[in-house]
């Protein structure tokens, strides 16, 4: 007896939800296998209704309208831990572990801003100690 | 034989989609309670009040004259300085860490308010070439025209001319934003490496050459890309964005954003990796 032809339905693949910085790009990437660029949307701009109250302090007091260089900042990463970079201690705050983080880079960011902020106020900011040793005027 | 499967512990980061990457360095730990700093400013800099005003006339001072005796004046808690006579002096404001509102009442010449962190300067005429180079943070609003190299290497902070601006405007900008109400000369956004422009006006040849990334809005007519320079998609967030910039800027608030040119490095001169040592030794 012949045998009946089965058509082979074939599965649509799902599109893979990707996130950034665990896939390959590019030919490019794949060939050396590491990504190339950022791992965070440098050029994603600040959502301002996500603002937190102590940021909107801080503008206020600074006399700023906007956010100002804070809009270059974003929660990044230092060895598997989520932190947030500080160009004046050229180093990595890590974000502690009682902070709770949400879902979304927009809020995210809003609480590194926070934090690097409050690192940079802090007395035991790096640059207290230099500027003790080393100031000239 | 048991099917062991093997499961890779993900960390909290990882599985937010941030991916590892082994930083080589020092190691420095320092430890902060993020209660503890309520002061809104940097350690070491002066307390001074916004409300507390007096004027400075530069006529007969050298630059680092006049600098030394800002910095006098904010030691003694004076929180805005007018600057009378200016001049075209070279080098006036540089160097300023500090929360200042400065207004200089004239022109200034070259490096004006270079290296600055914070203040913010209201310049009532024109400036020379690289003008807010560095800014760190801050301010500055010029309300003419503007020389070459306006807003060199800057970092952060808000650099706004009215006027048009000479060329190299954000040359190796890392940070920031820079709003030009009129037009920009060739190689606008040349070698920038983060942060934003927007033109309202028309742009020369070159622009955005060598870009490695940021992004530039143009409002007019564009002279010619440069190398690696692309068209990008204008997004609602990127309208609401721009809308609130020139906002703050005080230009062009009827301009129409829909309209304008997104431009961001198309990615293909991003080169450093790990291959470079063994490509380097092959060709030797």
């Amino acid at each position: 007896m012949p045998k009946k032809k089965t058509k082979k339905i074939k599965s649509k693949s799902k599109p893979k939800k990707d996130k950034l910085g665990t896939f390959k790009e590019t030919a490019r990437e794949k060939l050396i296998g590491q990504h190339i660029g950022y791992r965070y949307d440098v050029n994603l701009l600040p959502d301002y209704k996500k603002i937190t109250p102590f940021l909107k302090k801080y503008i206020e007091a600074m006399g700023w309208d906007d956010l100002n260089w804070l809009e270059d900042v974003h929660m990044g990463y230092e060895e598997d831990r989520p932190a947030v970079f500080c160009r004046n201690a050229n180093g990595w705050v890590t974000i502690p572990k009682s902070i709770k983080l949400p879902n979304n880079q927009q809020d995210r960011d809003m609480i590194a801003r926070e934090l690097l902020v409050k690192f940079q106020m802090s007395p035991k900011h790096p640059l207290v100690d230099l500027k003790k040793a080393y100031l000239k005027f | 034989m048991a099917n062991i499967k093997t499961s890779e512990k993900k960390s909290k980061a990882q599985s937010m989609g941030m991916h590892t990457e082994v930083l080589t360095g020092r190691t420095q730990q320092k430890f902060f309670n993020p209660d503890e700093a309520e002061n809104f400013y940097y350690f070491g800099t002066y307390d001074v009040d916004f409300n507390k005003r007096t004027d400075l006339d530069v006529m007969n001072m050298s630059a680092p004259e006049a600098n030394k005796e800002i910095d006098n004046l904010m030691s003694q808690g004076y929180g805005t300085i007018v600057i009378k006579n200016p001049q075209g002096k070279h080098s006036l404001g540089v160097g300023i860490l500090n929360k200042l509102n400065l207004i200089f009442e004239g022109s200034l010449g070259y490096f004006g308010m270079g290296s600055c962190d914070g203040p913010i300067v209201r310049i009532n005429g024109r400036v020379g070439w690289s003008c807010a180079e560095n800014l760190m943070a801050g301010k500055v609003v010029i309300e003419k025209n503007a020389g070459s190299c306006f807003g060199a290497a800057i970092r952060g902070g808000d650099l706004i001319c009215k006027g048009s601006v000479g060329a190299r405007t954000g040359i190796d900008m890392k940070g920031g934003t820079i709003i030009i109400g009129g037009d920009a000369g060739a190689f606008t956004g040349f070698m920038m490496q983060r942060g934003r422009i927007i033109i309202l006006g028309d742009v020369g040849i070159n622009l955005g050459d060598s870009m490695y990334d940021g992004t530039i809005f143009v409002g007019g007519e564009i002279g010619s890309y440069g190398s690696d320079a692309v068209d990008a998609e204008l997004t609602s967030s990127d309208q609401d964005w721009l809308r609130r910039k020139l906002k703050v800027a005080e230009i062009g608030e009827d301009f129409d954003v829909s309209k304008m040119k997104k431009i961001v490095a198309g990615k293909k001169l991003w080169n450093y990796d790990n291959l470079e040592p063994t490509e380097k030794k092959g060709a030797i």
